[in-house]
Parts: C-alpha cells; structure tokens; sequence
C-alpha cells in the first residue's frame, strides 16, 4: 500500500512523470477529438444515406446497395475493436506511414468508430415526426432540402448527444489503443501498470482518463441540451439534460464490438 | 378547379391488398369551401393525399386547373405542389425553428431573398392574429396558436388552394371555431379554395360550401351542404347528419312523422304554431335540427295524436308548410 502513495506521489510530483502525464493527456486529446470529428463526419453521411435511402425514405436508393452498407456495418461493428484495429494497423500503413504512435492509431479509430456513430445518428434521424417530412413534401422541397433544411436541424439536440456518445467511446477505445502501440494516457496505464506493475502511475493515468470524460460530457450534455428549442423552460432543461445525460451514459457503456 | 377522376388507391399489405379508395370522382370548385367528411377509417386522408400526390393513386387522374398532376416530373410536380398548402391535425412545425423561421420556410424553399421572406412572413403572422409571437418557438404556443402559425406558413407560399386534414381535430371546441373562422375568413378575402377533412359534421356546418361523404373508400353522395344536409340520400349520409336519428323506439306512437326542414327561415316557430293554428299537440320524438349561415337544416321525428282527423289535419298543415318536407315512417318501431 505504501509502494502504491509513492508511486502516485512520484507520477504527480517528479518532472519527468509530470511531463509525460501532461504529454499523455495531450495526445489523447488530440487524438480523439481527431478521431470523433472524422468518424462524425464519416458517420453522419452514412447514417443519413441510412435513413433517406430506405425504401420509403426521401431518397430511396436501389435496395442491393442498402444491404451492403447495412451488412458492412454490422460486420465492422460485430468485430471486437482491439481485434478490428491490429487488422487494421497495416492496411493503413501506407498512408500514415508508421503503425506506431498516436497519429497511427487515429485512422484505425476512426474506421472502427464510425460504424458506430453512423448507427446514432440514425437513431436520433429516425425520431424527426414523419408528418413534418410530409409537411415539407407538401411544400415542394426536394430531397435534398428535406435532409438539410428538416431532418438534420430537426435532430441536431439527438446528434450532439450522439457525438458526445461517439467522444466518449473514442476516448475509451483510444485508451485500449495504448496495447497496441497508440500514444496517450491509455500507453501510460498500460505501459506502467500492465508492463512494471506500476499501479500508482496507472492510477493516476486512469484518474485523468474518468476526469476528462467527466468535462466531456458535462459540457456535451450542456450544448445539446442548449440547442434543443422544443424545451423552454428551466425546469424542462434540467430534466432535459438528465435524460441526455442518461442516453449518453447507456449507449456508451456498450459499445458494439468493445466487449 | 381540382378535379379527381376514376381515383383508386391500393395499399399492399401482409394479408392481402387494402382498397383504400374506389372510383372516386370529384370535381372542386374555385373558391369553394369543400368538405370531406366519413368515419375514421373511411379513407379521407389517403383522399386528400392523393390531390397533391403524397399518396400516388392506384388508379386515376388528378387534374389541377386541367393538368394531369400523375403525368409530372418531379421537378414540375414540386413547382406545382408549392401552390397546393396543406395544414395537418399534429400542426407538423419545425420545432427548432422560430415562428417567424417557420413561416419563411416555404419561401426559402422556393427562393425568395431572405429579407423579402421576412418581411411577408411578418405579414402573415399579423393576418394569422400572432403579430407578437415572431420569435417564440412552437413548443412556447398552444395548440391553437400552432395551427395559426401553420396556416400562416401555408399561406406563405401564395397557393391557390388550402388542403386542410382535420386541422381542428387536436383543438378544443371554442380554438376550433376561431381557427374555422380563420379559415373561412382566408377563403373569402385571399379568394383560396379550401378542401376540409374532417370526421365532424359540426366542421362542415360551420364553413363549408359543398360536402362529400366518404364510407370505407366509396363516395356515397356529394353536393351542396344545403342539399345533403337537409335530405341525405344514403344510409351513410344519414348516420353522419342525424348520428342520433336511430333511437325512438322507445316512444311507443301511432304515426310517426320526419320533418325534414330545406332552408327555410330557422325563426318560424313550426310546432308551435300547428298547435295554435290547428290546434293540435304533437310529440316531438327527435330532432336534429342545424343552423347554417340562419337558415335551418335538420330533420325532426314527430309522433302524431291517435286521434286520425287530427293527425289528417296536421299532416295537412305541416304538408302546405313552405320548405318542409313530411313523410311518414313506417319503420320506427326497429
């Protein structure tokens, strides 16, 4: 027990450690803000092809090339992650270069998180009223119209929430990352408490990894709670967030293909 | 003019196909307040669907001011659909946007410049009565309120006609008269032709022009609300007119009577002046009678004495009656 006080007093007092603390929290940043944007942005053009290209969607799409989409999502998502990106480390080689460090590890994120966001986003697609879809038909909008100008402001509170979700898991899956020679925290507690049985740096790796996640969420839940205008009252917001708060809670601890 | 003709709608399902609508034949008038009324379940919101394609008929033609609707391309089908608003019973607003952001919706849509957008949609709240309400949000306005600010944003789009589906079905009695009042008050100073769904009479009473009554996916009679009203052809016709015509066998009489009032004044006091001019005292079994811009419309069930020369002689007064019509019913002990 006294070995382990010492260690945690060493990895917040000693310069080098805090160095590499500070370090490590940068490149987890960094990386997965990196990631969640690309798989966001991955992730939401799929799932608005999901939704609008169903066969009684805005935009159907020949029904063949759904089912491909579907099944390689469900593929890509049924694929345990740490499995999916040591598969994935040498395909994407070439491109970056390297299959070490932090900056390797973002494209495997990415590919591995996007099927994943592409399934929120479809859910929080799937809850715009039908009959304002209809509604804006009724006006002569064209498709695209209908996916830009309805169905994606109309779900922007259910998006955020599901990016916050999409953040969070990255950053969960980023940490694992740490086995397999991706930088950050997650390389901290796996290098010293895994490798030296360092359980004091670990510790104090995994206590800024539940912190950032904290900050994370709080301030996603506060933005998509602040962009939703069917709520107006003060009341309504608290309890607004809590639910928000709630969703991003459960969809993040399972995360397909984490377990 | 809107006209449908041969109209028949299909729905495939698991247990076979559902005929939703058969040979449907409508001509709308310009101008005209057209009601649509049936049970729920009759069909009237895959009809009026089918009058801006959101549902594609089976079968049939479309035609709006003489264009065949089903022969457009998309393209030109927008175009037009743009002239046909619609208001729905769920209001169907974009929650995240304001009022006034809802009203310019349709605009955007069709490319007028923003600040000229803005500037009508200010308008229209004012016609709509909610000059004030500009920058709430939908989920800030009552329900009445919302259907106003959708009626603001149908009429955004300058359509030539206004498909309402039970747009007052949501309200509370006193909301719905205004927003009919609104709407009658729209059809006569912007001169828009107005189709109404609706499953309640009381709807039609109040604004209509001309009504059709739907019954499981067939037309059963149509024409002018003074027409139907007042003599309903059909078995359909009469259970949506005079829903309670169907309870006097409880009044054991010898000679019934139904007193179906045309239109005349809905001042003239009938029975009680049979029973000073004739002197006669009769039962009144059941009555339904209706007011439509103050002349009377209804049906009344009277019980005549036993006495037969006083029954000849009401008979005969209520006969010489103008705008009355009596005929005896027979079959009221069912």
């Amino acid at each position: 027990m006294n070995k382990f006080l010492e260690q945690m007093i060493a990895a917040l007092t000693e310069p080098a450690m805090q160095q590499e603390m500070l370090t490590g929290i940068w490149e987890t940043i960094y990386s997965t803000v990196a990631a969640t944007v690309l798989a966001c942005a991955l992730g939401l053009i799929l799932g608005v092809i999901l939704v609008a290209g169903e066969k009684d969607g805005v935009r159907p799409l020949p029904g063949p090339l759904m089912k491909f989409i579907n099944i390689v999502i469900n593929i890509l998502r049924s694929v345990p992650f740490l499995i999916l990106m040591m598969m994935l480390l040498p395909v994407f080689k070439p491109i970056i270069g390297t299959s070490i460090g932090t900056p390797a590890a973002i494209l495997p994120l990415v590919a591995a998180a996007a099927p994943f966001v592409a399934r929120l986003v479809e859910t929080s697609l799937r809850e715009v009223d039908k009959g304002v879809i209809e509604a804006a038909q009724s006006m002569g909008c064209t498709p695209f119209q209908i996916i830009w100008k309805v169905i994606l402001p109309e779900s922007k509170p259910g998006l955020v929430a599901g990016f916050v979700t999409a953040l969070i898991t990255i950053l969960g899956y980023g940490s694992m990352a740490g086995f397999i020679g991706g930088g950050g925290l997650g390389k901290i507690a796996v290098n010293y408490g895994y490798n030296k049985y360092n359980y004091g740096v670990m510790f104090v790796a995994v206590v800024l990894i539940v912190i950032l996640v904290q900050v994370f969420q709080t301030i996603g839940t506060k933005i998509a709670v602040s962009l939703d205008h069917r709520i107006t009252d003060k009341g309504g917001k608290k309890r607004r967030g809590k639910a928000v708060a709630q969703k991003i809670e459960t969809e993040k601890r399972v995360p397909p293909g984490f377990l | 003019m809107i006209e449908l003709k041969h109209i028949s709608k299909v729905f495939p399902t698991a247990d076979g196909d559902f005929q939703a609508l058969s040979d449907i034949n409508l001509t709308i008038g310009d101008g005209d307040i057209f009601g649509i009324v049936g049970m729920s379940g009759a069909g009237k919101s895959t009809l009026v669907r089918c009058i801006n394609l959101l549902e594609r008929p089976t079968q049939g033609e479309v035609l709006i001011d003489g264009e065949n609707l089903m022969a457009l391309s998309p393209a030109r089908l927008r175009q037009t659909r743009r002239s046909i608003s619609m208001i729905f019973q769920q209001f169907n607003l974009l929650m995240q946007r304001t009022c006034l952001k809802n009203i310019c919706f349709p605009m955007e849509i069709a490319g007028v410049p923003a600040a000229e957008a803005k500037k009508r949609a200010l308008e229209y709240l004012d016609i709509v009565g909610l000059p004030d309400k500009a920058n709430a949000y939908p989920a800030q306005l009552s329900g009445g309120q919302k259907q106003r600010i959708a009626i603001a944003r149908a009429l955004a789009s300058n359509p030539k006609m206004l498909l309402c589906d039970e747009a007052t079905s949501a309200l509370d009695p006193t909301t719905t008269r205004s927003i009919l009042r609104l709407i009658k008050d729209i059809n006569q100073r912007l001169g828009i032709t107005v189709v109404v769904i609706t499953h309640e009479m009381a709807v039609v009473e109040e604004i209509c022009t001309h009504v059709a009554i739907l019954d499981h996916g067939h037309m059963m009679e149509t024409g002018t609300v003074e027409e139907v009203f007042s003599n309903p052809k059909t078995e359909a016709g009469r259970k949506l007119v005079f829903p309670e015509g169907a309870c006097i066998d409880q009044f054991p009489v010898a000679n019934v009577v139904r007193v179906v009032f045309n239109g005349g004044s809905s001042y003239e006091p009938l029975i009680a002046s049979l029973a000073i001019d004739c002197g006669v005292k009769v039962n009144i079994l059941g009555a339904d009678t209706r007011n439509v811009n103050g002349k009377a419309f209804g049906s009344m069930l009277l019980g005549l004495p036993e006495d037969k020369n006083d029954a000849a002689k009401a008979m005969n007064y209520l006969k010489a009656q103008p705008n009355v019509t009596v005929e005896e019913v027979p079959d009221y002990h069912e």
